[in-house]
This record gives structure tokens, sequence and C-alpha cells, in this order.
């Protein structure tokens, strides 16, 4: 029996509202295949399954808030399911299940919840707290002056801190928030930090949780908070270095001229696709910028996804990733960006496309800034930022003439790579626009 | 067509680019991709639009010329000559 969990869709998510299923018990699926809709701060999305076989059990209703890490649904195979037939059904799992690294059976805790009276608050003098627990004290806003703690000597501990702010928190919810857990198979890429195709071993590291309360009715106020959390959290984590290069886009303009002229105006280029098809090459010749860094470790991806920065009418962003963008034909490419672009803003996206990215591209360039220097979005190690094409001074075999320029920039995690692999990057990037008809 | 019919399809196909927007409250020379808040992602869907609904192609390096409603409408008397 395979476990269908909620995956977090991006590092500034931990929960969604489920707004329909999309199979019932006994249905076949396969990877890829929706099998949920549901409701985050940013939007609508379609949540896709990773196993292949039947529906077995189906553990949320629609209207019901579901924690990330939590089981959605089980999966049977054939023969599990002719076996269920048979026996009565299995009793759903418990809110919280034991978690590796993470144990707090939900009886415990729930028990904990019923009997604790509003803890007294600790004399100021030193309160012995552990590191993990300060920390997820700090995430959570909770003051440590009225935790109570349970470990020995009084100490206050992991679990300590959860209670408190399950106590504080006017949710539904039964149990305290279960923290987000990875897959414990390298081949289910329920969070952007386990880089499902990279990493041999799964990968946990506890979400940072959103202090204030996720039930905003405006959607405008959830996707601000969102976005705040995780740009926020990137610049407290990652040491950024940027670096920005000019280049001439004589070539890849007339190019482009030349190859418009022959298509249709339904399958004409913009420029933007070209962008990225050179960007996506450029990572293959400079592959560690494409990827993560995870629990003090760079994680290369050899799948480039690349997240396109898209700007919502009504305020916010969204940057969902283009699958396999070195793969693609400048006509996929187009395809993809197209039915994203599309779909972003009607407001439905599919799981993998929010979880997937191993690198974000921005392109502010068209309506009219001439570089951007963005914040990487963890857990992801750059940003590659593109600016507007202007006509600029050129020099040229010591004459000067004008030519259409654009800045690139790099925004890197200092972590996971140094200023000369971000130069080699941009070069890359210069060098694959002069030669646009190589990509 | 007169001015007037391609006027209303101009508009028609404005808003549907620009969900939200007025795009009939433009002044005719104010530049649309201002005044609309859009990008050249809706800018190109509009000529697809425009080139669909009246039967005929727009050349890219045309497009560069069309940026205010009144330059489109001018564009569209001439070609439908």
């Amino acid at each position: 029996m395979k476990e269908f969990r909620m995956p977090s869709l991006g590092a500034d998510m931990d929960a969604g509202t489920l707004v329909e299923w999309k199979v019932k018990p006994g249905d076949p699926v396969k990877r890829g295949d929706i099998a949920a809709v549901v409701e985050t701060a940013k939007g609508v999305v379609e949540i896709e399954v990773f196993e292949t076989g039947l529906i077995n059990q189906i553990f949320f209703e629609q209207g019901q808030e579901i924690p990330v890490g939590q089981v959605l649904a089980t999966i049977a195979t054939e023969e599990e399911w002719r076996q269920q037939a048979k026996a009565p059904a299995a009793p759903a799992p418990e809110k919280l299940e034991k978690i590796p690294e993470m144990v707090h059976p939900a009886a415990v805790v729930a028990e904990a919840m019923k009997s604790v009276t509003p803890a007294a608050p600790v004399p100021h003098e030193r309160i012995r707290v552990s590191p993990l627990a300060r920390r997820i004290a700090d995430d959570l806003g909770i003051d440590l002056a009225t935790v109570q703690g349970t470990g020995p000597g009084g100490a206050i501990q992991r679990a300590d801190i959860e209670r408190a702010a399950a106590e504080h928190k006017p949710v539904v919810q039964e149990a305290p928030r279960a923290l987000p857990v990875a897959a414990t198979k390298p081949v289910e890429p329920v969070r952007p930090s386990e880089a499902g195709p990279v990493a041999p071993a799964p990968v946990e590291r506890p979400a940072e949780a959103v202090p204030e309360q996720k039930k905003a009715a405006d959607f405008q106020t959830a996707m601000r908070k969102a976005i705040a959390a995780a740009m926020a959290r990137s610049n407290r984590e990652i040491p950024h270095y940027y670096l920005e290069t000019s280049i001439d886009m004589t070539n890849a303009l007339h190019w482009l001229e030349e190859e418009n002229i022959k298509r249709p105006i339904r399958e004409r280029l913009l420029p933007v696709v070209v962008l990225l098809k050179a960007v996506a090459k450029s990572l293959t010749e400079v592959p560690e910028l494409n990827g993560y860094w995870v629990e003090g470790e760079h994680l290369v991806s050899e799948a480039i996804h690349i997240g396109f920065a898209i700007a919502l009418r009504q305020g916010g962003l969204l940057t969902p990733a283009i699958h396999d963008a070195d793969m693609k034909t400048f006509d996929e490419l187009r395809d993809a960006m197209n039915d994203l672009i599309i779909r972003t803003r009607g407001n439905r996206l599919r799981s993998s496309e929010l979880t997937d990215a191993t690198i974000t591209v921005t392109s502010l360039g068209d309506r009219g800034v001439e570089k951007v220097f963005g914040v990487i979005y963890p857990p992801q190690v750059a940003l590659v930022g593109l600016g507007k094409i202007t006509q600029q001074p050129w020099a040229v075999n010591g004459a000067l003439c004008v030519r259409p320029v654009m800045v690139a920039t790099l925004a890197g995690d200092h972590r996971a790579t140094d200023g000369h692999k971000g130069g080699l990057f941009l070069e890359a990037l210069n060098r694959n626009l002069q030669e646009v008809e190589k990509l | 067509m007169n001015e007037s019919e391609l006027k209303t399809i101009v508009v028609e196909e404005l808003s549907r680019v620009a969900p939200g927007s007025d795009p009939g409250a433009l002044d005719g020379n104010d530049d649309l991709r201002e005044g609309l808040d859009i990008d050249s992602f809706d800018a190109l869907n509009f000529f697809i639009a425009i080139s669909e609904r009246l039967h005929m192609d727009i050349p890219e390096k045309d497009m560069g010329k069309l940026n205010t409603t009144n330059q489109i409408i001018q564009y569209l008397l001439a070609c439908k000559v």
C-alpha cells in the first residue's frame, strides 16, 4: 500500500484546503494524474499522484485543511485492492503518524493538550532550551518564557514548543500540526528540498512555519504573506552574491526576425523563448547553478526545470516550472510557456509545476527595467535576471556604434557556488545568445 | 469595415487579454502596454486574435509600430483596402 501525501508546494506553503477530489476509491491512477484540487495561499493547485495503482482510501473531505506531509489517500495494487474488498476497511491513519526523526506520537500529544494548563512563565534566568527548540520557537514566534519544558530538569524541547504553538493556534485540527516531512522514497519528489532525481538518500528538514493565521480571507493578503515568508527566509538564510553582464543582442534579434518572417502569427517566437532556451543550454555547461542547497549539501540536478516568474494581474507572483527546458525545441518551449502563463493567471497549476523548479528566471525587461537583481527562491541556489533590451553605445573594433543590449544578472547562493562559477554561467549565456541558431 | 466597427473589435480583444481593465476608456494615443498593464505575451495574443478575427496576417515588423489604439485602427483601415 502506498501513501499519497500532501506535497509542499513551495518554501512558503505549509497547508492547503481541499477543494475537490478528482478520484474516488477504486479508481486507477498513474503517475502524473491529478487526484485532488487544493486551495493554497497562492491559488488553486491540481495535486498530482506519483504512484501507479488504485485509489484505496481517502482521508480528507472537501473544505478540510490539509497540512503538508499528511496522508491524503492510500494507493493499492490490484492484489491489495482485491484483498481489501474481502476485509473491512482499515481505519484512517492517525493524523500524526510516526515521522522519521520527529517522533511525537499523536496520542501522547493529544493527551498532553487536553491536560495542559496555561504554562506558568518560567523565571527569566537561564531557560534551558535545546537549539532546535529555540529555532522552532523563533520561527513560530513563541515566547520561550511562556513554554513549559518537559525535558530533563525542565528543559524546553521541540515537543514543548509545538504543543505551545498548537495551543495558541485557533485552528480546526485536533492535533498540533505535523511539520512537513520529505518522502522516504527518493522517487517521490514531495518537496523541492528533496531534489528527487538526484538525492540518493531521503533528506529531511523541518519547514519554516508562518506565525500568522493562514486563513486570510483576502487572496491578496495571503499571497503577499506567502511571498514575504519565502523572500524573508531567502534573505535570512542565503548568502547572495550578484553578478551582471551586458549582452549584445544584435545576432539574437536578427535571427528572431528572420525566423518569425517564416512563421504565421500563431507560431511566432517572443524573445523570452529564445532567452529561456539559451539559459537552459548554459546550465548544461555550468550545471552547478541548477539544483538545490539542502541541509548543508549542494545537490546538483540533472534535469533542468526552469521556474519562470509570472506576475499576476491582481498582484502577486508565481514561478511555475517548465520541465526539461533544455530538451524542448523552440516550439515546444513556446507552447509550454503559453500554456503555463494561461493556467497561472487562470489559477490552475499542477503541483509538480510548483515544486520542481531547479532554478528561477525572472524577465522583467518587457516593460521597462534594464536590470533585475532578484532574491533566490529556496532551496534553489541561483536566480537569473533578464532586463529590457535597450539601444546602447557599444564599442566594436575600437569604434563606437549603437547596439541592442540586454543586461543579464545572476544571484547566486555563495554556499553552493562562487563568483567564478557564476561568471562562467553568464559568459556561457552571452556566448549562446550570439549563436542562437545553434541552440 | 469602418472605423467604429474596428474600434469595437479592438476594444473587445484588448479586454480579453487585459481582464479587469477598461480599454474603451483609453485615449487613442495612449500607449497600450502602459495603459492596460500588459506584456509582450498579452500583446502577441491580442494580435493573434485580431488577425484571426479579421482574416489577415500581421507581419512582425508591423507589430512594433502598433502601440496605441489609433495606430492599430489606422493600420487595420489601411490593410482592409
